[in-house]
């Protein structure tokens, strides 16, 4: 059997020695199907909109925290889009909320997030030469670069891209006659997100592929480090998921264009009474919300998967309650598609599922609560090394219970009656998904930059950045829950119109202000990364001294990772500080049989088997 | 010029900011501060998360307490009083448990960061402790559930029977509210038929719709219950009440409802809050295009004397537009001058 295997392999690793020698820059760089230059390429791009989205929010920051500003001096960027008295056109204002939540949501935190590290890590990490399908991934990437063409077209149309809100519940995003961002803008939106739901199901496939079939002998389920469990579970999620946005998004394009009647009814708009009946707006949020909360999932898991790893390794312990973890990780995999409702208690809902759906709900809050106190228990007599990974991971953990608590609220059909659509879901999702999943993003890259590109970022600068956006990110969120206990509703141009709402306009210039503060620090990130890109110290061969299978290829690895045998796994990945080993670390890829002075009670049977297994090998060979 | 200006003082202070950092980290080379794990960085970077902790922890219990009064708004609806009491033995129990896990995790980062001579603890599982904190929140998430569901059944109810059935309409951008008249009942409406000023749609082949009437103002009684019939004729909207703790959607093609009863009039209101200005608003929460920010109605509650006799005063639609009466069929002719009180000679 293992015999075979190399046989294979060896072919294999010829084969793609052959092929680096005529590999040009298009198919080096550009289709590429070598799955870390696929993960790069995501990343890049992930990044790039990153920046988009993030500017977007800094334009409705000036309006919403100085809305007596003059604008004038940001005509030549947006046009017709400031008024003649140089303000904020209130249309606009929705368009640039709709196109940040889609961006940060599908473009960042799906595609850079997910797409930059399954991609990138599940191969390396499970001693594989790269994905079940290489020409799929590339697929991937380039479905996912046309969505993104055609998402950016439609921010630079006349009438501008689609403002309904990221959610686009029709009738709103169904009638152009409703509000002008419906028009081209939300056709372009729909088949850029068609395009994207193409991508990640191409993606999707192939991630769980290669995590089942792919692994390296020896990496059993229960030895698979915790980034690789969290991204296959994501990609479990995103394929049964996503197809139920794409029948959405379906039913949508057939009521704007087709004439049918899916999601509208009894609508008189534009001075006439429009022909539809029977259909129900209600229908497109089920549907939405199917994906729409295993989403959220889809973009935490990645991140709370990379902190696990980064923490485990850091504090130079193994990461405690793994098979707690991974427990975890099945039980909000399973419950996140069945709380989509908690998004619709006041959307005319029956109650009584209302009920229902506020039960599950809260049962989603016992995995999230096991996940955090094993990551305290963790960090608890560790030896924790500050890496600019780590101080992310932590500040991950700290968002993750801020954002989470809140959920309790908001989960309660009750209490969500009053702060539905407010700022308080506002910090609420902020906090536990945006702010968590970019915390994990950047995480993952100043963890695994060495391993991408051969040269470590500078540690200091990292520094600088995760204090800068940690506490900027709390000083923008944590007030808003003040402003959505006052009742402040969300996607407002202005609260001037109502007495109820008149006050804390020192509190949203404060979020303002604190909001250009932290972008303005993901500059230095941005200068960190390109910059070590080329410059930075050369990386040696295992920086963090982690004990995953990553670091066991070459400093720069070429495609098939590994230059000659993919290494054997003979241990779980978190031997970390292991009482009697004379390092802090003993790698997956070091036999039990190797390291008696350190091995557990059960495990010395195992070593046992190994040699017996070796020596039953060498017998049959001869 | 002045752009210029700015300009070059950018540049010069990003070439700064550079010679800076490759002075820093060509000291740091030389040092050799980077092959070594015990450094000054890692000392300061623990002692971040105690400043960190302690600041912030400060911020919010001094902001919390100092606006309290500001952020909690006054409540004035019956259910809205077991809202608050929810509300806040949440914000009890999940308070605890915020304060306390960050404590550990910022504690935890100070405390045990690296050292060279100290080894971490290899302690990778504990299925007792696993049990207890998968037990413990459950247990404590279950009451808090149960508590909400049994509000939660209360105040989605079906209406009684003695409810003042109001129904509020939204629309792009404003808020349309009919009262069903003397019989207390709403009249069917066809969103066909409607017109600028028939903008309900009322149809006047329901005899409930003759003396329905639309006023200028928004009145409803205190200490009665109120059902808002909410809904809307071209996009989704989202009535909400923030004083009376009411949100519900409006939904074109789906009526929707919320049943309450007000507490405290607009005068007692005024004065608790000591503000001669103050009324009740409703605002929309749901996003519905351009005007979304700005669709108010102000609502004022009366106690049932002064309502009554408001109510009392209200000319029917049909009676303020006799022009409709043509659209009755000839056989309801009567009863719709019978129920609007249209005198038949005035139409002659």
């Amino acid at each position: 059997m293992s015999t075979t295997a190399e046989v294979n392999i060896d072919q294999e690793v010829h084969h793609d020695e052959h092929h680096d020698h005529e590999q040009g820059f298009i198919s080096k760089y550009i289709f590429t199907t070598d799955h870390k230059m696929i993960g790069k390429q995501f990343l890049v791009t992930g990044i790039m909109w990153g920046l988009i989205g993030v500017g977007m929010s800094v334009i409705f920051r000036l309006q919403l925290g100085f809305p007596e500003m003059q604008l004038t001096w940001l005509k030549p960027l947006l046009g017709g889009w400031i008024s003649e008295t140089g303000q904020l056109d209130p249309e606009f204002y929705l368009a640039l909320v709709t196109m940040h939540g889609t961006i940060m949501v599908f473009f960042v935190l799906t595609a850079g997030l997910s797409g930059t590290f399954s991609n990138y890590l599940i191969p390396l990490q499970i001693g594989a030469r790269d994905m079940a399908s290489g020409f799929m991934n590339m697929l991937s990437y380039w479905f996912f670069f046309a969505s993104s063409v055609v998402m950016m077209t439609s921010i630079f149309i006349e009438t501008g891209p689609a403002a309904g809100g990221w959610v686009v519940y029709p009738p709103l995003s169904a009638l152009p006659q409703a509000i002008q961002g419906s028009g081209l803008g939300m056709t372009l939106w729909l088949v850029a997100m068609v395009f994207f739901i193409v991508s990640m199901l191409l993606g999707g496939i192939n991630y769980i592929t290669t995590v089942i079939n792919l692994r390296t002998e020896g990496m059993s389920f229960s030895r698979l480090p915790l980034t690789i469990w969290a991204f296959f579970l994501t990609a479990v999620i995103g394929l049964l998921s996503f197809p139920v946005l794409f029948a959405a998004a379906l039913l949508l394009v057939f009521d704007r264009s087709f004439g049918t009647s899916f999601y509208l009814s009894d609508i008189y708009i534009g001075g006439e009474a429009l022909p539809n009946m029977g259909g129900s707006p209600i229908l497109y949020q089920h549907l939405f919300w199917f994906l729409g909360h295993p989403e959220v999932y889809i973009v935490l898991l990645p991140a709370l998967g990379i902190t696990s790893e980064v923490i485990a390794t850091n504090s130079r312990k193994p990461i405690f309650g793994y098979r707690a973890m991974i427990g975890s990780m099945l039980g909000i995999t399973v419950l996140s598609f069945v709380v989509w409702a908690h998004h619709m208690f006041v959307s005319g809902l029956n109650p009584f599922l209302g009920s229902v759906f506020m039960f599950l709900t809260l049962i989603i809050a016992i995995p999230s609560a096991v996940k955090v106190f094993n990551y305290l228990t963790t960090l608890w007599k560790g030896n924790i090394i500050f890496t600019p990974a780590t101080l992310f991971s932590i500040g991950l953990v700290s968002f993750f219970i801020s954002g989470g608590l809140t959920g309790i609220f908001l989960g309660n059909s009750v209490i969500d009656i009053q702060l539905h659509d407010t700022y308080f879901v506002v910090a609420h999702f902020h906090l536990v998904m945006g702010s968590l999943s970019v915390f994990g993003l950047l995480a993952g890259v100043y963890h695994w930059f060495p391993k991408m590109f051969g040269r470590m970022m500078d540690e200091k600068l990292g520094h600088i950045h995760f204090w800068m956006t940690f506490i900027g990110v709390y000083m923008i969120f944590f007030p808003m829950h003040y402003i959505g206990i006052a009742g402040f509703p969300r996607r407002y141009y202005s609260w001037t119109n109502f007495d109820a709402f008149s006050s804390y306009t020192d509190l949203n210039m404060f979020v303002s202000i604190a909001a250009f503060v932290t972008v303005a620090a993901q500059f230095l990130f941005l200068f960190n990364f390109f910059y070590s890109m080329y410059r930075g110290k050369k990386a040696p061969q295992n920086p963090w001294r982690s004990n995953t299978l990553e670091w066991t290829t070459p400093i720069e690895p070429g495609h098939g990772n590994w230059p000659g045998e993919i290494p054997k796994v003979y241990r779980w990945p978190y031997d970390y500080s292991k009482p009697g080993a004379d390092k802090d670390f003993i790698p997956q890829h070091i036999p039990l049989s190797q390291t008696p002075e350190s091995n557990l009670d059960h495990e010395v049977e195992l070593a046992k088997k190994e040699v017996a297994d070796k020596t039953a090998d060498a017998k049959s060979d001869a | 010029m002045f752009n210029l200006a700015i300009g070059l003082g950018v540049v010069l202070l990003l070439a700064i900011l550079f010679l800076i950092f490759r002075i820093s980290s060509l000291i740091g080379v030389a040092k050799g501060d980077t092959d070594k794990l015990e450094t000054s960085s890692n000392k300061i970077n623990g002692a971040m998360f105690l400043v960190f902790l302690v600041g912030t922890g400060f911020l919010f219990f001094w902001y919390s307490f100092k606006e309290f009064e500001n952020y909690n708004l006054p409540v004035a609806s019956e259910h809205g009083v077991e809202y608050e009491f929810l509300f806040w033995t949440t914000m009890a129990v999940t308070g605890v448990v915020f304060v306390l896990t960050q404590i550990l995790l910022f504690y935890f980062s100070w405390k045990y960061q690296y050292k060279e001579d100290s080894k971490a603890l290899f302690y990778p599982e504990n299925n007792k402790l696993e049990v207890i904190w998968t037990f413990v929140p459950a247990v404590v998430l279950a009451v808090l559930v149960f508590t909400g569901w049994k509000v939660w059944t209360d105040i989605t109810a079906p209406a009684p029977e003695s409810t003042n059935h109001i129904e509020i309409m939204g629309y792009q951008f404003a808020w349309g509210v009919r009262y069903p008249g003397l019989d207390g009942e709403l009249g069917n409406t066809d969103y066909r038929v409607i017109e600028a000023t028939n903008s309900f749609g009322i149809d006047f082949n329901d005899k409930a719709a003759y003396d329905d009437f639309i006023p200028r103002e928004m009145h409803i009684p205190k200490g009665e219950p109120v059902t808002f019939n909410i809904r809307a004729r071209d996009v989704l909207h989202s009535v909400f009440a923030p004083h009376f703790r009411l949100k519900m959607d409006a939904v074109p093609g789906m009526p929707t409802s919320f049943t309450f009863t007000a507490t405290k009039t607009t005068e007692e209101m005024r004065e608790e809050l000591n503000d001669p200005e103050f009324n009740y608003e409703i605002a929309c929460t749901e996003v519905c295009g351009r005007g979304h920010y700005s669709m108010k109605l102000t609502l004022i509650v009366d106690e049932p004397e002064d309502y009554m006799e408001w109510y009392a005063e209200q000319e029917s639609f049909l009676k303020r537009n006799p022009e409709y009466l043509s659209k009755v069929p000839t056989e309801l002719k009567e009863v719709a001058l019978l129920k609007t009180g249209i005198d038949n000679k005035e139409l002659d």
